[in-house]
């Protein structure tokens, strides 16, 4: 199949791989920023195909992962209120403080699972005596559809609609990783599909600051090797630069439209990611002039709350400083059956990715 | 069948009184549709003689929407039945059906789904021999949900069952998978796609009848691996029998639009509905002709050698990616969710 089959082809991969193996000579921690890029690297069985040398560190890009709790609070508030509420799939089996949306959902919440959140405002349209709100989390990439929902709503002067949003940064969070005094990462895999949207611009001033290499890579078996090739490169060759491995969708300077769209309606502010806390600039909130569609702001739902299962350790995780089966949790009281945290709900979620697919097999 | 003449164009709570309301139903559609001498004598059951050992499944039809490309509840309710017969190594012979509609069902519906248990039936060479017809209020119910239970003669041949499984075995499906989950998913609320996808809902019993008309004992299992996929089904195998299964990505049978489909919606195929595929265990010694045998045959035109069975990691499913790396194939926890990105 056109981009598919080409970039899961056995031949190519393991000439690549041939290479990491032929130019490692030192041990070297690589973090892959996106969980669709942990869930790749253990579904397609890579982790066991490279060096021992070459570990990979899982990184925090796991939209369902780093959404406070208190926010899935806040959504089954919405639903006991009445309110439609509207969310991605793999948001809802995420356990909230008490409950889960979908358990929520079984108790007569009206939860929809929408793949656009441009379903949600047809959603408002049809039910205009009631309120529907959109679950808007992410990274930048679920950020632009989100905001032109807000834009529809605007346009077709629906009141009835708004997001509860919980929008994070990619590149905010790369550095406070980095600054992290537990942090022992070479060199990073940037997000490919953050980098479709915004760029690559963003990723320069971190490679000089932490003199640190970083290659964009793309999600297939096929960039991922190349990826971690472009990265071991660099490092066995004592350079730091930014390179970007996924060039046949990621464009310098990104999607303008998607960027202009996002700007209209959010503007940087600090934000709160689970298991990690506030990273200062880390996130989008609603300008100003959208503020009558910020859910929390409408249904006065944001003084909810709630701490964290202490029991959980996803902070260590989604930093890199532990991996999911270094938990004492992990397969034993903590399964997707019965999740402590996000991560081992999360279809993102490197628990999960360990749980489903390598349970066992990596040590 | 002429609506007309019916005489009423929704079901309402009335029909499933017992009254006279429901005799209408019954006659003007049920019985005159599914006629044979058993039905026919209209008592509260039926007798029926089935020489030697008997196999009996039952199952309930939930399924949303009612229609679908392949396809409608009415087909599907009789190809799970007759399927989970046939997987016990028997041939089906008689069917039950029973009705729970939800009020207000249009009587054009209801008919259309009749006619397709009908064409189904026949085709399986099934008979509906009772049945039953409840209605519920509205809102109690979703359209119509619709339970089977299936009767069949164990075939003289069959040995099927999971002890029999030894290390070597090798696992065949019939053709591609995930194509049933997939065309519900994509007529489903909010999820709506484009694609000529259709289910893959069909009977299989006649090819398993052949399979043990010619193979024998060598048949060491049959399953069907309708909720959970493939890949839950392969995980409850290892787990019955204590050893590992070994699978290569590249052998599993994956129609293009399929794969497509499941990446866009972020799900694996190897955890999406089926309803015409089986897997069967075999003896080593016999794999290439039974390949040969359901390759002819028109119900596994694309039936493949996908895994064995192995002393190595028991009780997990271990699969060969296609770049050559392992992965575990766990069971599936709860309903396969769409992506956020």
């Amino acid at each position: 199949m056109k981009y598919l089959s080409e970039y899961r082809n056995l031949e190519a991969t393991k000439k690549i791989l041939d290479e990491i193996h032929k130019i490692t000579t030192r041990e070297w921690n690589i973090m892959e920023i996106c969980g669709g890029q942990t869930h790749s690297l253990v579904k397609n069985g890579i982790l066991e195909l490279l060096p021992e040398k070459v570990r990979m560190i899982h990184g925090p890009g796991c939209p369902v992962c780093v959404t406070p709790l208190n926010l899935i609070d806040k959504a089954i508030e919405l639903l006991e209120q009445g309110v439609i509420v509207c969310s991605f799939g793999d948001m809802i089996r995420v356990p909230g403080s008490k409950k889960s949306l979908l358990e929520a959902k079984a108790l007569g919440g009206d939860l929809r699972i929408l793949y656009s959140p441009i379903e949600a405002v047809s959603i408002a349209k049809q039910n205009p005596d009631k309120q529907v709100v959109f679950f808007a989390v992410g990274f930048e990439t679920t950020a632009p559809a989100n905001a032109l929902s807000v834009l529809h709503a605007e346009k077709e002067e629906i009141s009835n609609y708004s997001i509860l949003a919980s929008h994070v940064l990619v590149p905010p969070a790369m550095e406070a990783i980095l600054d992290d005094k537990f942090c022992t990462i070479d060199a990073f895999l940037a997000a490919g599909h953050v980098c479709a949207i915004m760029g690559i611009q963003e990723y320069y001033p971190l490679v000089e600051k932490y003199k640190i290499p970083i290659v964009v890579t793309g999600f297939e078996p096929l960039d991922l090797v190349q990826g971690i090739y472009m990265a071991v490169k660099q490092l066995e060759e004592g350079k730091h630069k930014l390179e970007n491995q996924y060039a046949r969708i990621v464009k310098e300077h990104g999607n303008n439209s998607a960027i202009n769209v996002i700007q209209k309606v959010f503007e940087i502010g600090n934000r709160e990611w689970r298991g990690i806390g506030e990273i200062p600039n880390s996130g989008y909130v609603i300008k100003e002039a959208y503020k009558k569609y910020d859910a929390e702001l409408k249904f006065k739902i944001n003084n909810i709350n709630v701490p964290e299962n202490p029991n959980c350790i996803a902070g260590e995780i989604l930093r890199g400083i532990k991996k999911p089966n270094q938990c004492d949790q992990f397969g034993k009281t903590c399964k997707p059956s019965n999740p402590l945290g996000a991560p081992m709900v999360s279809s993102e979620g490197a628990c999960a990715a360990y749980y489903h697919f390598s349970n066992n097999l990596i040590d | 069948m002429d609506i007309e003449n019916i005489g009423f164009e929704t079901i309402n709570l009335g029909h499933g009184s017992g009254g006279e309301l429901t005799r209408n139903l019954l006659d003007k559609i049920i019985f005159k549709t599914f006629s044979n001498p058993y039905l026919d004598q209209k008592h509260d059951g039926s007798i029926v003689k089935i020489e030697g050992e008997i196999a009996i499944s039952t199952d309930s039809f939930v399924i949303t929407p009612i229609f679908f490309k392949g396809g409608n509840i009415g087909s599907l309710s009789v190809h799970g039945t007759v399927n989970d017969v046939a997987m016990c190594g028997a041939i089906p012979k008689y069917i039950s059906l029973a009705f729970i509609v939800e009020e207000g069902l249009k009587v054009s519906e209801f008919i259309k789904i009749v006619q397709s248990i009908k064409k189904a039936a026949d085709e399986s060479g099934v008979l509906i021999i009772t049945g039953d017809t409840k209605v519920v209020e509205r809102g109690k119910g979703d359209k119509i949900f619709i339970n089977t239970t299936g009767f069949g003669a164990v075939h003289p041949n069959a040995h099927i069952s999971v002890n029999n499984i030894k290390e070597g075995d090798k696992i065949i499906v019939n053709g591609y998978i995930a194509q049933h989950g997939m065309a519900i998913m994509s007529e489903r609320e909010g999820l709506e796609f484009e694609s000529t996808i259709e289910s893959d809902s069909t009977n299989l019993n006649f090819l398993v009848n052949d399979l043990l008309d010619s193979f024998g004992e060598k048949i060491k299992l049959f399953r069907d691996p309708t909720r959970g996929g493939l890949g839950t089904v392969l995980h409850e195998i290892a787990n019955d029998i204590n050893k590992g299964v070994f699978l290569k990505e590249t052998n599993i049978p994956l129609e293009k639009q399929v794969a497509a489909a499941c990446e866009m919606l972020g799900l694996d195929p190897m955890y999406v509905a089926n309803e015409g595929v089986f897997l069967v265990v075999v003896d080593p010694s016999v794999e290439t002709e039974v390949l040969t045998l359901m390759r002819n045959h028109k119900k596994g035109k694309n039936a493949a050698i996908i895994g064995k069975i192995t002393s190595e990691h028991p009780n997990k499913v271990v699969m060969e990616s296609l770049i050559g790396g392992k992965r575990i194939v766990s069971p599936l926890v709860g309903e396969q969710l769409p992506r956020i990105c």
